[in-house]
This record gives C-alpha cells, sequence and structure tokens, in this order.
C-alpha cells in the first residue's frame, strides 16, 4: 500500500476544510479525485504534500506504512510523494536546469546514490525533456519565469519525470491547458506510469481522464469523500452534473 | 586605548605625510586644511543619519609605514584571467602582482604616481571628487600613497582590474586607495575596482575615485567591496558624464563591519544616460550604507537605478537614492527602484528613495519593496526535496543573482556567485 489515509481533518486559516478523508492507493493504481470548487480536493493535496498554511486537526496519513504528517515537505518527496501545482511557482534568477538538478541530486543523496554533476545530469534531462514534448531552451529559463499556462503544467510533469515519485498528486494540472497541451501533459503522465508507481489526479473536468484512464473516481463535497467508482463515474458526473451526489448542507 | 569619536579623527589627521609632484602638493595641502576643519559626520546629517559609524571610533587608525610582500599564490583567488590588472597593497602599487600583458595603443593603465608628469592627470585630478566638503574626501585627497590612473583611447576589449588588497597587520592601519578612470571621445571599456580583505585585522579603507566620461564614451563600472568582516570600508566615487556618453556601473557590498558607498553622478552633456545597479548583503553585526545621487543637468538624460539590500541575522542596509533634474534638464528619463529582502527579524533595512524635480517636462518614477523570503516558493522547493536552508539560499542567492548576472565580467559574476552561497552557508550554521 503506498498511501493510507484515514479520516483525515485539516483546516486553513481556523476553517476546517477535510472533514474526514478516507483514501487508499496502491501501487499501479491511477485515481481520480473529482468534485466542485471548494469541495476540499486542493486542500487535499495540498495537506498531502505538507503545507505549510494547512493543519491536520485528526485523523491519519502513512505513506508506504509511515506516518507522513509529521515529516516536513522535502521529507515527503524524498520519500516518493510528488505533488503537481495547480498554480507552479515562477522562481525568477533560478533556472530551470539548476532546479531539476538540485531536486534530483538531493533525492540521489537520500538514497545513498551518487549525485551527478552538471554533465552527467544534462544527459538525463535531456531524456527527460522528451516526455512532455518541450524544447531544450526551457531548461536554461528562470523556473516557470515567462512560460505560459501551459508551459508551466508541462514543467510540472517534467519534475516529475526527473524525481520519478513513487506517488504523484497532480493538482488540477489540467487546467488552463488546451486541447495539444492537455495531450502532451497526459502522454507524458502515461508514459511514467509502471505497476510500483501510482498518480492521484484532482480535477474539475472529465476530458483529462479521457486521456489518463483512473482505475478510480473519487467524489468530495464539503470536504469529505461522497462516492467512490470506477472511471463510468466520472462519465455519469460529466453527463448529470455534480448536484445529485451533493450533501445535504 | 579605546578612543572617543574625536580622538579617532585626530588620529587619523596624524597621518603620514605623502611625497608627491609640484602641482599636487597645494592640492594636498588644501584637502589637509579643510579635513583639519572638519570631523567624522554626525548622526544628525540627513546624509548620516541612518548609519552609526560609532564601532569605527574606537580605533586608532595608523599610517602604513612598510608595505607587505605578497605573491601571486597570495591573489590568485581574485584573478579574472586575460585583464589588465593593477595591484595595490594597502594602498600602495605592486608592479610584480600587476598584469600589464593585454595593454595596447590608446590605453594607459598605471599607478598615479607613475604619471604624476602627465598634464592629462593633472587637469582632471581633484576636479570631480568634493575634497572641499566631504572629510573622507579630504583625508584621502591629502594622504594617498598612490592610485589607479586609466585613460582610454578608443576600444579596450579586456576588462581592467584594479585590485585593492589589504592585508593583516598588527595595528588598525588607514588605507586611501585612489582611483582616476579618464574615457575619451567614443572610447569604451571596463573597468573593474575591487577591494579585498586578503587575511584579517582591522583596517579602515578610505577611498576615491574620479571617472569621466567625454563625448560619447562608454563605460562599465563595477565597484566590489569584499573586505574583511573587521574592517571599515568608505568610498567615494564621482563621475562626470558629457554628451551622449553611457556609464553603467554595479556596486556590490559584502564585506566589512560598516561600509558605505557614496556614488555622484553629474550628467554634464546632452542625452548621456546612466544605469546605476547596486547590491548590499550583509550579515552578522554589518552594516553596509549605499548613497547615490544623480544629478541631471542639461537635456534628455537617462538614469535606470536598480538597488538591492539582503539583511540577515542582525545586520543594517541602507540605501538613499537621490535623483534631481535641474531647471533646464527637459526630456529627462529617470527610473529608480528600491527591492529590499530581510532575511532575519533582527535585521534591519532603510531605504529612501528621493526625487528633486524642477521641470515639468520629464518623464520620472520610483518606488521601494522591503520582502522577506517568498512563502510559496520556499514550501514549491521544499516539495521537490530540498532542504529549508538550501531552498532560502537558493531564493536568495535569485535575489541578489538579478543584478551579479548583469556584469559583462564571467569570472566575476561566477566569483560573487561563490560568494553569496559561501556567505548565506555561513549564516545558516
Amino acid at each position: 500500500m503506498l498511501l493510507e489515509v484515514k479520516d483525515l481533518r485539516a483546516k486553513v486559516a481556523g476553517v476546517e476544510i477535510l472533514k474526514g478523508i478516507d483514501l487508499t492507493v496502491h501501487a499501479g493504481e491511477v485515481h481520480a479525485i473529482m468534485g466542485i470548487n471548494g469541495s476540499g480536493k486542493s486542500t487535499l493535496s495540498k495537506v498531502l504534500a505538507g503545507h505549510p498554511d494547512y493543519h491536520v486537526t485528526g485523523g491519519t496519513a502513512s505513506f508506504e506504512g509511515k506516518d507522513m504528517l509529521t515529516l516536513e515537505p522535502e521529507e515527503r518527496a524524498r520519500a516518493g510523494l510528488f505533488l503537481a501545482f495547480q498554480y507552479p511557482v515562477e522562481i525568477p534568477g533560478v533556472s530551470n536546469s539548476a532546479l531539476l538538478r538540485l531536486a534530483y541530486n538531493s533525492l540521489q543523496t537520500h538514497r545513498g546514490l551518487e549525485e551527478l554533476d552538471p554533465l552527467e545530469f544534462e544527459d538525463l534531462v535531456h531524456e527527460k525533456i522528451k516526455v512532455v514534448e518541450m524544447d531544450p531552451s526551457f531548461l536554461g529559463r528562470s523556473v516557470n519565469e515567462g512560460f505560459s499556462g501551459g508551459e508551466k503544467k508541462r514543467n510540472e510533469i517534467l519534475q516529475m519525470a526527473v524525481l520519478e515519485p513513487k506517488l504523484a498528486i497532480l493538482d488540477e494540472t489540467d487546467s488552463g491547458l488546451d486541447i495539444d497541451a492537455l495531450r502532451i501533459v497526459a502522454n507524458g503522465v502515461n508514459s511514467l506510469l509502471t505497476s510500483d508507481n501510482a498518480v492521484v489526479m484532482v480535477t474539475h473536468y472529465q476530458r483529462l481522464l479521457n486521456y489518463i484512464v483512473p482505475d478510480y473516481v473519487h467524489v468530495m463535497d464539503g470536504g469529505r469523500i461522497v462516492r467512490t467508482g470506477g472511471k463510468e463515474l466520472a462519465l455519469e458526473l460529466e453527463a448529470r452534473g455534480y448536484d445529485w451526489l451533493r450533501v445535504a448542507a | 586605548m579605546k578612543l572617543n569619536k574625536e580622538q579617532c579623527f585626530e588620529q587619523l589627521l596624524l597621518g603620514k605625510s605623502v611625497e608627491s609632484a609640484g602641482w599636487l602638493k597645494p592640492i594636498r595641502a588644501e584637502a589637509l586644511e579643510h579635513a583639519k576643519a572638519m570631523n567624522f559626520p554626525s548622526d544628525r546629517h540627513d546624509d548620516w543619519r541612518f548609519t552609526d559609524l560609532s564601532s569605527l571610533y574606537p580605533h586608532g587608525f595608523h599610517p602604513i609605514t612598510s608595505f607587505a610582500n605578497l605573491s601571486k599564490a597570495d591573489i590568485k583567488e581574485y584573478v579574472i584571467p586575460g585583464a589588465i590588472r593593477l595591484v595595490f597593497v594597502d594602498g600602495s602599487f605592486n608592479e610584480k602582482l600587476s598584469d600589464l600583458t593585454e595593454l595596447h595603443e590608446g590605453v594607459t593603465v598605471s599607478s598615479l604616481v607613475e604619471r604624476h608628469g602627465d598634464p592629462l592627470v593633472e587637469s582632471n585630478f581633484g576636479r570631480y571628487a568634493p575634497y572641499k566638503q566631504d572629510a573622507f574626501v579630504a583625508l584621502n585627497t591629502n594622504f594617498f600613497e598612490d592610485g589607479a590612473w586609466v585613460h582610454v583611447v578608443g576600444e579596450v576589449t579586456v576588462p581592467i582590474h584594479l585590485l585593492h588588497v589589504a592585508t593583516k597587520r598588527d595595528t588598525p592601519s588607514a588605507i586611501y586607495p585612489r582611483c582616476m578612470v579618464v574615457m575619451d571621445h567614443f572610447s569604451r571599456a571596463t573597468v573593474v575596482e575591487d577591494y579585498v580583505g586578503l587575511n584579517g585585522g582591522i583596517y579602515f579603507t578610505n577611498a576615491v575615485t574620479e571617472v569621466v566620461l567625454k563625448k560619447e564614451a562608454q563605460l562599465q563600472h563595477i565597484c566590489v567591496q569584499r573586505e574583511y568582516k573587521n574592517a571599515f570600508h568608505i568610498g567615494h566615487c564621482s563621475v562626470d558624464a558629457d554628451t551622449n556618453s553611457v556609464y553603467a556601473s554595479t556596486a556590490v557590498a559584502f564585506g566589512a563591519r560598516i561600509s558605505r558607498h557614496n556614488l555622484q553622478v553629474t550628467q554634464r552633456g546632452e542625452g548621456a544616460e546612466m544605469h546605476l545597479d547596486g547590491l548590499a548583503l550583509v550579515a552578522g553585526r554589518q552594516i553596509a550604507d549605499t548613497h547615490s545621487i544623480v544629478n541631471h543637468a542639461v537635456p534628455r538624460g537617462k538614469s535606470i537605478q536598480l538597488h538591492k539590500c539582503i539583511a540577515d541575522e542582525s545586520a543594517h542596509a541602507v540605501f538613499s537614492g537621490k535623483v534631481i533634474v535641474q531647471e533646464g534638464a527637459v526630456g529627462t528619463d529617470s527610473a529608480q527602484s528600491s527591492r529590499n529582502l530581510l532575511l532575519s527579524d533582527k535585521a534591519h533595512i532603510d531605504t529612501q528613495p528621493q526625487l528633486e524635480i524642477l521641470n515639468d517636462d520629464v518623464s520620472c518614477k520610483h518606488g521601494a519593496t522591503i520582502g522577506q523570503i517568498d512563502a510559496d516558493a520556499l514550501f514549491f522547493l521544499k516539495s521537490r526535496g530540498l532542504t529549508e536552508e538550501r531552498a532560502r539560499n537558493l531564493l536568495t542567492h535569485a535575489f541578489a543573482a538579478e543584478i551579479i548576472v548583469k556584469i559583462p565580467v564571467p569570472a566575476l559574476v561566477e566569483s560573487l556567485s561563490r560568494t553569496i552561497l559561501d556567505r548565506m552557508g555561513e549564516a545558516g550554521t
């Protein structure tokens, strides 16, 4: 079992957003978490990644059997967790290739493996960049600075490709993408999927799921998972909307 | 014995008198007379109210009477490959460490003492730096031992590196570096003025530089202050920019217990352009102060200024930037930006952008921001496996890099980048 979340509750700015989440993810699985805005789905991804503004008030979450809630974000990353950001951060003055190498090497060190020097890393990153069909010139540019919405999302997937996480949480990675960018991002994610890793997609819309086919679809509402089903649940949501699943306020 | 403010100044006035050429003697004497009538600036003085000099006063700074014998290995880490290099050790010219192999016709780079007979030196020296008004400039003008003379006709493609090295001494010492750069009509050059503390000690560097740009001249002037951490550094640079000249400067302050960089740029000719970048990075109990005055005296001048301060631990950084647009200076285009990063609760930054506009036909803007490390960026980097310390250092370096990377001397960019990362490593432990 990669991820086991039980009755997870969390607050942000004093307001309880997650009100008891249960979620289990095994290696080789693809999950989708859907829901309307404000249902708590992005909060769940931030809590799992360890964002300091979100405070866990109850429940447990473990990664490969170990409590993950006490870990710093970097320790979770080193354990194999990855969050693709809904709004990727621009970092002027830090080149993409420097970021990727620092991130890669901090994981290598954690695993007791040799760090790669810039030249060795360049070979690796030029292989990985093909996954997201990005021009290598993006490597020399500052992280996300001046990137279009689609380029930023592809850049997140490039980071995922380099870091090879066991569990990737994609937080609204499809939002703001045109159809070509969506296809590229989805192809990238699909090419990274193996029987040893897993993906949790957080999304509002069904269309991403046409490209990355989930084994499980969870619907969140009011800080809880209110329904879990197979991929056909997403199609039903597309046809019927969310209202029929909403808990009475 | 600990001195007070007056005693410390008195001690400086007791400095060693220096033999010099006929024309220079009266200038030195006049400067000394002015110095005797002055003192360290009062903290009530508007130009000094942010900067506490009191840790300077207890020391009695003595003149240097014997000069250290350094080898090339001692300055190795500061060498810029391929540059024309003048080296001054504790204010005295060191020919052995200098490298003039890249010199070519039209360019003079030498010690000032060697050029005392040059009418061009005589007609420019002391004309721009305010030795009648400023106590530090007055002291330097009287006591400077030697200095750098740079005269450029045509184009110099390699950097001209003026390396001022301070060595460790048993008693606190006063060092008076001096530089004079004259850029002839249509000339182009890059000059790196570099102040380095080699291996410790308490000393006081009081430096003065005069820069003249004739019509259409272009100068990249990089001023690096990386003195030893117990040192004091007060530097003054006066720039005179004639018609359509371009003066681009980058001033970097990393070292010293207290440092002050005074930059005075006068636009003498129409259409002159000034690009002024600055970076101060301080930690511990350091104080770094930058005061600039840009004086647009004639039409269609342009000045663009970006100054950044980074203060960690209990350090204090000051920026005061004044832009004056005179009545006749129509069509002036000026933008000034002060951006500041506070890395600790105890650190302190004062910033004071000032505009003084005396005509209507201008485009002037200025702004200042003070912030901390961006929390979203920090979380993002940590989520990619970087430790908190590594992530903070990377973001701080990135903030500083915007200034550093524009320096057109790759070896210097690399060396300064490394210094920034090292410095932050020190602060983090």
